[in-house]
């Protein structure tokens, strides 16, 4: 299995008329997350929120993959 | 200031009640001759409703304002008599190209599939609909549109409502069955009837200016996130009509709306993004901030909330004007056949209904949107400039990036007006569904399907050969235009051919209904007046119509 790159974003049991609309219920559940918190807070919810992901990718190669692409970026 | 537009003044004639002394009854009034407001008079008076229009001034929209009217609210102009004048003089356009800095991060097209009428979308300034409306509206010898007529208190009761109006020769009385509020963003209406609108207020101020030049810039929209001639802030582009061209500049909270809109203010800034060669004419400017906010219902007894007065949101997806267009359109039909005795009053509290839900759906697409362009915290601004820097080479945070959520039709799936799908469909064209267009034939001639359907209830019936039809099965067809709320039943097929007893046949030669539709012959689509789907079906029964007729105007018991 390779990073899947494409956009995959879904919920189960909810029908989408419009192709922005899955991504959008996604961010604007990450922006939600962060609410009312201090930037080191945020930082810290990112790093756990990391590690969760993580986990349940699993799969290390995968997560290598991503791990250049986001470094490479920045 | 503006120089490429000349500013009609509609004339103030003294309304007959103040002629007579006496005070004036109406079935249908609407406050305010907003592109809402006259939307729905002249909806209604095609229907051959008698229709007061009062308004409180007597002139268009000062400067551009609304400029983006969807492809939706083009088929509904279409069907009230102004969406050729609006596509002729408007720019239509279908592409977006969204910019991080210095390079393009990303561009969409509204209206990917071919054989459509209309575009994703027209740049048209508010003033030239306007202006199109009411030459519209004054054709219709039942609509009597009042300018400089203010109201200034109104009295709802069980049965109606009475209005107190002021006009430059004193003031007079009327009283409505029903009154339309399409007043506005800040309705005097609501205010005088103290009703609340409640949402989120957006500490956030932008500058839009109307600038005339020239210039072979395409017909797209242009969006900048951190341009480098408007660091950390965002910028939009949009040509419309005549040469002008539309530029919001964000500016931040703390910006002084009076010193922003100087001149020497503004020119620099425009010098700045178009260069310093670029001859241009500053035609408009103005400073704004924006709320998103809505009523709690839209119908408060016999008085029904249209438009701006209703509800609000930000301006990023071009959803002010376009959804009033379509409160305007979803209640027309409801309130004619409430107003002729074949429906219940409750069939206007599925206007509230459906219309809050489309509020909703707006409101949090256009939220959305903001709360990309104009992020609140360090850690929103990371998050969208690792969108950003992803965007260019992973098609996956393509679609995070949000620059405007640009209007679409809601799909009133939820709608207690609909008949739930029995059988079993592809396709997003289910129950709530607003209609896909197609290309069509009848007798020879090209037409686009939804040319030819709205204004009344529809079945479209897919047909294998028309001349083959049974001629029962063809009388059992027209019997249905004979009931209280008449059913035109069309034909549809692949195939030409005369149907008997005269009925209509829509030929979908390229097939392109079928594929939309997922229509197989025997599939019936029943329609509603205001081209939404509200029931279909694999085969024919006129039980299962029938029911499904009186489901959607709430006769069902």
């Amino acid at each position: 299995m390779s990073l899947i790159l494409t956009p995959n974003f879904n919920e189960p049991g909810k029908r989408y008329f419009r192709a922005f609309s899955p991504g959008d219920d996604f961010y604007e559940a990450l922006i939600e997350t962060h609410r009312d918190l201090n930037d080191e807070q945020s930082a810290m919810l990112n790093s756990r929120l990391v590690l969760l992901l993580s986990n349940h990718i699993g799969d290390i190669s995968v997560l290598r993959e991503a791990m250049k692409i986001a470094r490479d970026g920045v | 200031m503006l120089g490429t537009y000349s500013y009609p003044k509609f004339e103030y004639v003294a309304p007959p009640e103040l002629k007579s002394g006496e005070t004036g009854h109406y079935p249908v009034v609407v406050v305010g001759a907003g592109p809402v407001g006259l939307a729905a008079a002249i909806e209604l008076a095609q229907s051959g409703l008698p229709v007061v229009v009062l308004d409180d001034d007597d002139t268009v929209s000062v400067g551009s304002r609304g400029v983006c009217y969807a492809k939706r609210a083009l088929e509904i102009l279409d069907r009230i008599g102004v969406g050729d004048a609006c596509v002729a003089r408007g720019v239509s356009w279908n592409v977006g190209r969204t910019f991080f800095r210095e390079a393009e991060v990303y561009n969409f097209n509204l209206l990917p599939q071919p054989d459509h009428k209309r575009p994703g979308m027209i740049n048209l300034q508010q003033y030239y609909l306007e202006e199109f409306l009411v030459r519209r509206a004054r054709e219709l010898p039942g609509l009597d549109l009042r300018f400089r007529n203010k109201v200034v208190s109104v009295s709802p009761a069980g049965n109606g409502a009475t209005l107190q109006v002021e006009t430059p020769d004193g003031s007079y009385a009327l009283t409505a069955d029903w009154l339309i509020v399409a007043d506005g963003a800040r309705s005097a209406i609501r205010g005088l009837m103290n009703l609340d609108i409640e949402g989120r207020v957006f500490l956030d101020r932008f500058l839009i200016a109307d600038v005339v030049m020239k210039a072979d810039f395409p017909a797209e929209r242009w969006f900048w996130f951190d341009p480098p001639f408007h660091p950390g802030q965002s910028v939009l582009l949009h040509r419309q009509a005549d040469s002008v061209y539309r530029i919001d500049f964000q500016l931040g909270w703390q910006a002084d709306p009076e010193e922003e809109k100087k001149p020497e203010k503004v020119i620099p800034r425009i010098r700045a993004m178009l260069g310093a060669d670029r001859e241009f004419e500053l035609e408009w400017v103005s400073v704004y901030t924006f709320q998103c906010r809505r009523m709690q219902q839209f119908r408060h007894g016999r008085v029904l909330f249209v438009g701006d007065a209703a509800h609000q949101v930000s301006p990023f997806g071009a959803r002010g004007a376009n959804s009033g267009i379509q409160d305007s359109d979803n209640l027309c039909w409801k309130l004619s056949l409430v107003l002729d005795g074949k429906a219940p009053d409750s069939l206007l509290d599925s206007y509230s209904e459906e219309r809050v839900f489309a509020a909703d759906e707006n409101i949090m697409n256009s939220t959305r949107s903001t709360d990309f362009i104009t992020p609140k915290s360090r850690t929103s601004l990371n998050f969208r400039n690792a969108v950003l820097t992803l965007a260019r080479d992973h098609a996956f945070a393509r679609t995070l990036v949000n620059s405007g959520r640009l209007s679409v039709p809601s799909f009133l799936t939820g709608s207690r007006l609909n008949t739930p799908d029995d059988d079993a469909f592809a396709g997003d064209m289910v129950p709530g569904a607003p209609m896909d267009d197609a290309p069509m034939q009848e007798d020879g001639t090209e037409f686009w399907l939804l040319d030819r359907v709205g204004n009344r209830f529809m079945a479209l019936v897919h047909v294998e050969d028309p001349a083959a039809v049974d001629a029962n099965l063809a009388r059992e067809f027209k019997s249905l235009a004979g009931e209280p709320i008449p059913l035109e039943v069309v034909l549809v097929s692949a195939k030409p051919g005369r149907a008997p007893e005269g009925l209509r046949v829509f030929e979908d030669g390229r097939g392109r209904f079928a594929e939309r539709y997922d229509s197989t012959p025997g599939t019936v689509y029943l329609i509603r007046p205001d081209q939404h789907v509200t029931a279909r079906w694999r085969a024919f029964d006129a039980g299962r119509v029938k029911a499904a007729l009186a489901r959607a105007t709430c006769n069902s018991h």
